[in-house]
């Protein structure tokens, strides 16, 4: 999923009609010299809770802005540092709306998202106060759609024309753009007009081939996921010792269970996926012992990526990196023996039964030899 | 009886020409599906593991009386593979594509839902009917021809599941793969209805997977409605909450989505959840064996 900045997601607001505030984005205090009017300065970061963190702050004149921006440009949010703020006026309004498009997990359809209870998280909004309906991907933004959330929220009839011409551009930019979330929070409802005085907007990962502005290096706070994430391996750090590379997500994921119950601790989920090239498994490989596993353990069924396939990349990174901890591996499946041959001929043993390969990891990771 | 192929199925592979189309169509007759096409735009004509490759899938359809497409394309060309295959009147079809955009999945099954289409997958090792033949890429050498239906999220944990059942001396009746994906076609309780009224299958073994709520929906269904012996397995048990580990579908986020409450769901449904492998091979040998 790409997150885009608040002030990305604004200007795409903008381009679809929907009212933003006037602003300015700024990275240093030398970029604004206006201070006639009440603003606010708003740390752009992908990630939500910026609010009470103190990412948001406003000011009246230049000595405030100075306080202000040193201040937000110290802090961090969820491990990101803000790179830009955005600099609008303040808007005076009345009341505050949730509305949102997104995802319905479990209907699998899209769906319309409404509160009156703006400003605060979706998740903290009581149920009851919260009107969501399913829109069909073909159908879309039905006039009725729009007359029921209009009706729930109890907006005046005078935004009539505004709010259903705000929904129908969320619309747009939902699937026009491939979105999984487009979200304003809140919607600011002043005497006249409704105004987006945020933006969430997320596109889908999937998407990007027809999205190539918004490919972009992904954000993560932990050094190996992000070099894992430039590499185009499935990696996600976990706590424990024992190094694990398996083929497929769902086989990975019940390696982590299968060795939770053996008494031992994944260190890491990484799923080798379908793969025909030895050098990626020697990478795959490479990575994990940069994250000092006590024990590697390398859990495949051969399928789309062959066990031979991995036998030889194995060998590769054994000859290419100074390893230091043991490696046990289990074969299974599509080339098999000719994966265990190559094995034994560089003198590593493999398993092809999972829960005995299981029970000799966690062994190792216990006592440091199986004995 | 399987479900959902029998030995009139003809098979049309979209994507034959690329590197998984040859390895995985050669596999699909070596197991005895009857693989009647290819298609591969712009290579009309050649021939791929003695199969003839059309431009396009109505002339192939035309030609060959193809009813069932395995499709193997690239995720940017997925959508509109399948909606040729719907408008050529194809009415199975198996997506092992990954990656696919949701968005256009949601297009898929509105419109395969219009046709009257069954949609297998995306991300997924589409299925297999043991004796008859198989649309996807579930490994030949693990499958027996049995009394067992299986039903999962996940590709290569099948692979390790079926093998189980097949070590057990039971065998399979159908294995199906719905995939990973946050948008699914078929899901567990389609699947699930059709393994009821299968003579073949006597149990059922359904793989879940954190994240969603299929599974508590799947045992809802199967506390109402099926009498057939249900065997479970979930994946994803130890998974730390709020990290996506590989599957779209496999996050959990806030409440939902918990092992907890699939465990929970199954036990109101009288369904025994397998910890182990092992666990699963007894359970079955008890009930079915």
């Amino acid at each position: 999923m790409v997150d885009l900045l608040e002030f990305e997601g604004k200007k795409l607001f903008k381009s679809y009609g929907i009212e933003i505030p006037s602003g300015k984005l700024i990275h240093s205090t030398s970029d604004l010299n206006d201070f006639k009017e009440e603003q606010v300065i708003k740390a752009q970061v992908p990630t939500g809770h910026r609010g009470v963190n103190g990412g948001v702050v406003k000011f009246k004149n230049k000595e405030e802005f100075i306080l202000a921006f040193n201040k937000i440009s110290l802090l961090k949010f969820n491990g990101f540092k803000p790179t830009a703020f955005l600099v609008e006026k303040a808007i005076k309004h009345n009341k505050e709306l949730y509305v949102a498009l997104t995802l319905d997990r479990n209907n699998k359809s899209p769906v319309l998202l409404v509160s009156s209870n703006g400003g605060v998280d979706i998740e903290k909004i009581p149920k009851s106060r919260i009107k969501s309906i399913d829109l069909d991907i073909f159908m879309g933004m039905q006039e009725y759609i729009k007359r029921q959330a209009l009706k729930f929220i109890g907006l005046d009839y005078k935004y009539k024309e505004q709010f259903y011409a705000l929904l129908d551009s969320m619309w747009k930019i939902f699937t026009e753009k491939d979105a999984e979330l487009v979200e304003i929070n809140p919607l600011a409802v002043t005497d006249t007009q409704l105004i987006a005085l945020d933006s969430k907007i997320s596109i889908e990962d999937d998407s990007l081939f027809r999205h190539e502005e918004y490919k972009r290096d992904e954000y993560s706070s932990d050094e190996l996921e992000m070099k894992a994430k430039k590499k185009g391996i499935s990696f996600v750090r976990l706590n424990g010792n024992i190094g694990l590379i398996a083929n497929g997500a769902g086989l990975t994921l019940a390696t982590i269970d299968q060795i939770k119950l053996a008494g031992g601790m994944a260190g890491d989920f990484l799923d080798l996926g379908g793969t025909d090239d030895p050098a990626r498994v020697a990478e795959a490989i490479e990575l994990v012992k940069d994250s000092n596993p006590k024990v590697l353990f390398i859990n495949i069924f051969g399928g789309v990526t062959k066990a031979d396939t991995v036998a030889e990349g194995i060998v590769q990174a054994i000859n290419k990196l100074n390893i230091t901890f043991k490696i046990v591996v289990r074969l299974k499946g599509f080339n098999e023996a000719k994966g265990k041959e190559l094995l034994k001929k560089n003198e590593i043993d493999s398993f092809t039964d999972m829960g005995e390969a299981i029970q000799e990891v966690v062994k190792l990771a216990k006592y440091g030899n199986s004995d | 009886m399987a479900i959902l192929i029998d030995k009139d199925t003809k098979v049309l592979v979209q994507g034959i020409t690329g590197h998984q189309g040859k390895f995985h169509s050669k596999a699909m007759i070596d197991l005895g599906t009857k693989v009647v096409a290819g298609v591969t735009p712009g290579k009309g004509g050649e021939r791929v593991n003695g199969v003839r490759v059309f431009d396009d899938v109505k002339t192939a359809v035309e030609k060959t009386g193809a009813n069932a497409s395995v499709v193997f394309v690239p995720a940017l060309m997925t959508r509109d593979s399948v909606i040729e295959a719907i408008d050529a009147g194809i009415k199975l079809i198996t997506i092992i594509t990954e990656h696919v955009p949701f968005q256009d999945m949601l297009k898929i099954n509105e419109y395969a839902k219009l046709k009257d289409v069954k949609i297998i997958g995306p991300n997924c090792p589409g299925l297999a009917a043991p004796g008859i033949g198989k649309l996807g890429i579930i490994p030949n050498t693990i499958l027996k021809k049995g009394v067992v239906g299986v039903i999962s999220r996940s590709g290569t944990l099948t692979y390790e599941i079926v093998n189980v059942i097949t070590e057990t001396g039971l065998g399979e009746s159908t294995v199906l793969g719905i995939g990973g994906d946050k948008v699914p076609g078929l899901n567990f309780i389609d699947v699930l209805k059709l393994f009821n009224e299968d003579k073949q299958t006597r149990g059922i073994v359904i793989v879940g997977e954190i994240g969603g709520n299929e599974e508590e929906k799947a045992a809802d269904f199967i506390r109402k409605n099926v009498k057939k012996p249900v065997f479970a397995f979930i994946d994803g048990v130890y998974a730390p909450p709020g990290k996506r580990m590989g599957h779209a579908g496999a996050i959990i986020s806030g409440k939902t989505g918990t092992a907890k409450s699939k465990l929970a769901a199954f036990k109101k449904a009288n369904v025994p959840v397998a910890k182990t492998f092992d666990e699963l091979s007894s359970l079955m040998v008890k009930k079915l064996g």
